[in-house]
């Protein structure tokens, strides 16, 4: 796949292109070499600058990266042995969400997330990370086995919505989530949420309830994608950008309304630009809260999280 | 915890409801069926719970009305009305969103789109949540979502059964991931109920969409639909642009629903108290 740059990372593609041209030029002495490090500073002071202004909207853009790294991606640089798990053992095996049994940092635990495919075949036979009910199902069924053999399960989120279909309904898309809000609040392991790129209403909310939330800086969640609750709202779905500001739907904002517990920096340049180093900060994230969490007795940990549930509202007080 | 919740419940407590009814359908003398199109006496149709007695067609009601047609003798006490929405992401589309919450307040003189009360179902106590559909389409905020956990709690404190009648087009988008998190809250509110053994019966009217269905309205014990009852994740236009299909007839309605395997019966507007007391005089017996 030929690299995409966003527009607002255009300045940072002009750039890059100088120093390939650059090395493309044969007479390659000491001043070529001077000006190819020079013209890299520059870009990491501009790439600096671009991140550090985004605006919502912006950010929005990023989470939907071409090239940010998916679940597949951190399954790979986060844990080892990962065995993947298929089928709800109900109707079929839902390719949007993955799940299965991984060791991280030798223990192991119960890993699902959404995966929206990479090349044109896998997004489609992943439905664009769009599940179905058997997908929430999946993961249920996963959550349980986790709580029968004691093992923290980690979910990493990154989904438009669930798809809305005329099957979805047939099988009890409803359903389907509403049972896993109902699951996750009183599963007896820890379970720690990674929102790593779009956290798109119910359909990300289903595998979300936790002991812990974090968001990646650049990732983004809210009630709607900015597109349907413009279409809801506005009643027009050109005003994507005006209803992902009036969400405030960035990691930022969320944690100041304490939504989320903590926001996970992003390498210089976002997620996509340096995987391994996305991949070496969450796995720290996972690490310090497994260990806080494992810390807490059962009891506790389930009326905490039961209190940090009903902790959420927007009430006068 | 407990002592918490009941705190915040007290001051509502010594407050008698019991006032007019609010007509939730066009008001006047002869009213026409939206189904079957039948010019009806509008004493005639109140007489018969705003069902049509032409064709059944089951009207949409008010949360007063559905109240009524429930509890003893319309007497009960609300729980937690008093609450109201603090707009922490200062939402404005092509109107602010408090203006929105004001201008309900006054149209329908209800504070949000969730009534909960205690009070008798046919002499046995229950707690009941009603949406107000009429209140910015029913949809579930904050206050909504904080509402129905007050209810489920003051259910559990109690040791009664607890009823929802919903009708809401989903999450409130105006309070974007706050109104998200309501699934979750009142997700687990239920099964902590669920933990007590207190049964939760959920009625399903039209229309139940979104975050309402995919959370609260789906986890009941039994879940009692009303005849066509439209109840879904996605709208239908939303489905209809995605699988660029016409849909099936009856999509979605509580037959659909109930060949699906997703309810565990329709019942009528007029059986519906009794049917609610049936159940849960099996399902309850402390
Ligand atoms: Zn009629």
């Amino acid at each position: 796949m030929a690299y995409t740059y966003l527009e607002f990372e255009k300045p940072i593609s002009d750039l890059e292109n100088k120093i390939e041209s650059l090395r493309d030029n044969k007479d390659n002495d000491e001043s070529v070499h001077q000006e190819i490090s020079s013209l890299s500073d520059k870009i990491e002071n501009l790439t600096k600058e671009i991140y550090e202004g985004l605006s919502i909207w912006q950010k929005v853009q990023v989470a939907r990266h071409p090239h940010r790294p998916h679940f597949s991606d951190y399954i790979e640089n986060i844990f080892t042995d990962f065995d993947e798990l298929h089928g709800d053992r109900l109707f079929g095996d839902d390719q949007a969400i993955i799940g299965g049994l991984a060791k991280f940092k030798g223990n192991p635990v119960v890993i699902i997330g959404h995966e929206k495919g990479k090349s044109t075949e896998d997004k489609i036979s992943r439905n664009f990370g769009m599940s179905q009910p058997e997908g929430y199902r999946k993961a249920s069924r996963l959550m349980k086995l986790a709580e029968d053999f004691s093992l923290p399960i980690i979910t990493f989120i990154d989904t438009p919505g669930a798809y809305p279909g005329i099957e979805s309904e047939e099988r009890g898309m409803s359903e389907a989530i509403a049972k896993n809000l109902s699951i996750m609040s009183g599963l007896k392991v820890p379970i720690i949420v990674i929102i790593t790129g779009e956290g798109g209403s119910g359909g990300a909310l289903a595998i979300g309830v936790g002991d812990h939330i974090s968001m990646l800086q650049y990732s983004i969640y809210s009630v709607a994608s900015p597109e349907a609750c413009a279409s809801i709202v506005w009643r027009d779905n050109s005003k994507a950008q005006e209803a992902a500001e009036a969400m405030k739907l960035d990691a930022k904002n969320l944690l100041d309304f304490g939504l989320i517990d903590n926001v996970i920096d992003e390498p210089l340049g976002g997620a996509h630009r340096d995987t391994k180093k996305a991949s070496s900060l969450i796995a720290k994230e996972i690490d310090d809260n497994l260990k806080r969490l494992k810390e807490i007795g059962i009891d506790e940990l389930i009326e905490k999280r039961y209190q940090k549930i009903m902790s959420y509202g927007s009430i006068q007080k | 915890m407990v002592k918490s919740w009941f705190n915040k419940i007290l001051p509502s407590l010594g407050k008698q409801h019991k006032e007019e009814k609010k007509s939730p359908v066009p008001q006047g003398l002869w009213q026409t069926c939206s189904n079957c199109k039948e010019i009806l006496y509008g004493p005639d149709l109140e007489a018969n719970m705003y069902v049509c007695p032409n064709c059944g067609h089951h009207i949409r009601i008010g949360a007063r009305h559905r109240i009524s047609y429930l509890i003893d003798h319309d007497e009960y006490k609300e729980i937690s009305s008093e609450l109201k929405t603090k707009d922490w992401l200062s939402f404005t589309d092509t109107k602010k969103y408090k203006e929105r919450l004001s201008d309900a307040k006054t149209n329908i003189d209800e504070t949000e789109a969730l009534i909960s009360v205690h009070g008798k179902l046919n002499d046995k106590d229950v707690v009941l949540s009603v949406f107000e559909f009429r209140f910015l389409g029913g949809s579930m905020g904050s206050v909504v979502g904080q509402k129905f956990v007050d209810a489920v709690e003051f259910a559990i404190e109690k040791s009664c059964p607890f009823i929802c009648v919903a009708t809401s087009g989903g999450a409130r988008m105006q309070e974007s991931l706050f109104s998200l998190f309501q699934m979750s809250r009142t997700s687990a509110a239920l099964n902590k109920l669920k933990s007590k053994k207190l049964p939760f019966i959920s009625v399903l009217t039209d229309p139940i969409y979104g975050g309402v269905a995919a959370s609260l309205a789906m986890l009941g014990d039994i879940n009692i639909a009303e005849p066509k009852a439209q109840v879904g994740f996605a709208g239908p236009r939303v489905i209809e642009d995605t699988v660029r299909v016409k849909l099936p007839e009856g999509f979605q309605r509580s037959e659909f629903l109930l060949k699906h395997g997703m309810i565990d019966m329709i019942v009528q507007r007029s059986h519906m108290k009794d049917k609610i007391s049936g159940l849960i005089s099996k399902l309850h017996t402390g």
